[in-house]
């Protein structure tokens, strides 16, 4: 099986830019400046490569929604904020591998005609953020960053900024303002980053596993790269398996790979010979799926068809014997911490989702409850300036159409059933 | 004002400084030097940011508020922040929190009477699949049972 970017997690050194170059790091760099821009950019449109933060957007696309005329400077975010729940592959890049991610940054912020790129990552990864320091500053020692990049006339500064704990962040826009030193509120689009981004400039906001992707679509063409996945949805992805299965932890696999082979083959199948109750697919915030409906593909449209989402890749496993008011209650306390505050039906919507989850988890729920948290529902979809409020009413959803029994038992028998605890 | 940056904390907020277009976009990173040298983020320490950088303490207040890494309360030398979303609790975490609690004497959010942990409960912490897991100041610490748990807080007396 093809790898894009694992192949050499396994080796210690391959952090190193010595031991990257000698297995052919960099290589890709001194191809893509030998490169028109245009056929960069090419590549990676035939790549089909969708971004891998959650919204899935084809990156050759985003990518030409910059302005044609260069007056104005153009940077290059990249997303390391990593806080969808489930999800736990930019960290694995970042420590494993990060010259692939600064190979790819300097490759696509050459092809971008951009000359500063920050990497917001999220501030509880210290370490993370010092192996990435590390890497860059190995990078510039040997020109692959800094003034004139490989002899080149490119220059490209790239500068490793901190979050400071606030899941909203993860969101382009508020991540932008976070960057430039404000609250974390989403903007309201458009204008959209690629015209109005950080400090006013064109930028583009990148996923780490989008961006470490490139150096391989460089070096073997983006249609090597879309054949390995399916129709519009190229290359492999890193998938995180949590929960209690047997081999928990990252697998990168083919984009389509199906679900339960990445449960069942790939995570060896849950653990203590427990059957499967649910699995959130593509982190917290993507609709639930129940254990007959797991013969689907991990890709974007794939998952689409079925009501749910691939997102960041995040897969939770959810054994049977499992409380799922007791699992929805945790996902809502969540939502109503990281909510930004800035739209009321978002503000309000998670605060009361939460609220009314945990008195039925309780058994204080009152008859017509699960009604209430529906029409909450309602009230917050595609009601607010970021998706938040449908990432809180996605899950919320879901769990209800699907295991609406356990919510009708709590109220019934005024207790958790499952005795109130995981 | 008393509080102040050392020499070298100030050299790293001066290089800081130059890898930013304005000073509004150092207000984060400022604000971490500022925790990390103050130990907390009290009034005079968000009045100090401030007028390093040029801004109204508001200003900085707002955006101190607003992160819930930026402490504006004292903690503990080492704080305990255990992670409570769906794929820790899958694994144990509600149960490694009560013990860690029981054995600090203390809740969530609370810190021993010797200031030495300050046990808090975060939201996830992007390391599902070594899950329980919990962050010790800068450090992560994975695949926690309560005898690992145990064996840590030893080791941090």
């Amino acid at each position: 099986m093809e790898l894009v970017l694992t192949t050499h997690f396994g080796n210690e050194r391959y952090r190193f830019a010595e031991t990257y170059e000698q297995l052919g790091g960099y290589g890709a760099l001194r191809k893509a400046l030998s490169m028109p821009k245009e056929e960069i950019v090419a590549e990676v449109r035939k790549a089909n490569l969708r971004g891998r933060g959650g919204a899935g957007f084809p990156a050759g696309v985003k990518w030409g929604f910059l302005p044609k005329d260069l007056s104005r400077p153009r940077i290059l975010v990249i997303n390391a904020d990593e806080g969808e729940p489930g999800t736990f592959k930019d960290r694995l890049i970042m420590t494993r591998g990060p010259h692939l991610l600064i190979e790819g940054i300097a490759i696509t912020c050459y092809a971008l005609e951009a000359h500063t790129c920050y990497v917001y990552i999220r501030g509880e990864f210290v370490r993370e953020a010092e192996i990435v320091q590390e890497a860059i500053d190995e990078a510039t020692a040997k020109g692959y960053l800094g003034k004139g990049i490989l002899g080149t006339g490119f220059d490209l500064e790239v500068t490793v900024h901190l979050g400071a704990g606030a899941y909203i962040c993860g969101e382009e826009t508020s991540l932008i303002n976070s960057l430039e030193g404000k609250r974390g509120w989403p903007r309201v689009k458009p204008p959209f980053p690629a015209s109005v981004g950080a400090f006013g400039l064109p930028t583009i906001v990148n996923n780490v596993e989008t961006i470490a992707d490139i150096p391989w679509i460089v070096t073997h063409g983006g249609e090597k790269f879309a054949s390995l996945g399916v129709e519009k949805d190229g290359g492999t992805r890193l998938i995180c398996v949590s929960g209690p299965v047997k081999k928990p932890g990252v697998y990168e696999l083919p984009v389509g790979t199906s679900l339960r082979s990445i449960i069942y083959e790939h995570a060896g199948g849950l653990r203590d010979g427990k059957a499967l109750k649910a699995v959130i697919p593509g982190g917290s915030s993507t609709p639930v799926l129940r254990a007959d409906e797991i013969d689907v593909g991990f890709d974007i449209e794939s998952m689409q068809k079925i009501g749910t989402m691939a997102g960041s890749g995040g897969v939770i496993v959810i054994p049977e014997g499992t409380c799922m008011v007791r699992a929805l209650s945790v996902l809502m306390n969540f939502y109503a911490h990281e909510s930004c505050g800035q739209c009321t039906p978002c503000r309000e919507g998670c605060g009361w989702l939460a609220k009314v989850l945990h008195r039925i988890e309780n058994g204080q729920g009152r008859n017509g409850d699960v009604e209430l948290i529906l029409e909450v529902c309602d009230n917050m979809l595609g009601r607010t300036i970021c998706p938040l409020a449908d990432a809180a009413v996605m899950p919320a959803q879901s769990f209800i159409w699907k295991f609406r029994e356990e919510f009708d038992g709590h109220l019934r028998e005024k207790k958790c059933p499952y005795g109130n605890r995981f | 004002m008393s509080l102040a940056f050392s020499e070298d904390t100030r050299a790293r907020h001066e290089r800081m400084l130059a890898r930013y277009p304005n000073r509004e976009a150092a207000i984060l990173p400022t604000l971490h030097l500022a925790q990390r040298e103050f130990g907390h983020l009290s009034a005079e320490a968000i009045a100090y940011v401030a007028s390093l950088l040029g801004f109204p303490p508001a200003r900085v207040e707002g955006v101190a508020t607003f992160y819930t890494m930026y402490n504006r309360k004292p903690v503990g030398k080492y704080h305990l922040q255990v992670c409570r979303n769906l794929s820790c609790s899958l694994m144990g975490a509600e149960h490694l929190i009560e013990h860690v609690a029981g054995r600090l004497g203390v809740r969530p959010g609370e810190t021993t009477a010797d200031g030495k942990f300050t046990l808090s409960t975060v939201e996830c912490l992007g390391s599902c699949g070594t899950a329980p897991v919990m962050q010790v100041n800068d450090d992560y610490y994975e695949d926690l049972s309560e005898d690992k748990v145990d064996a840590i807080l030893d080791g941090l007396r």
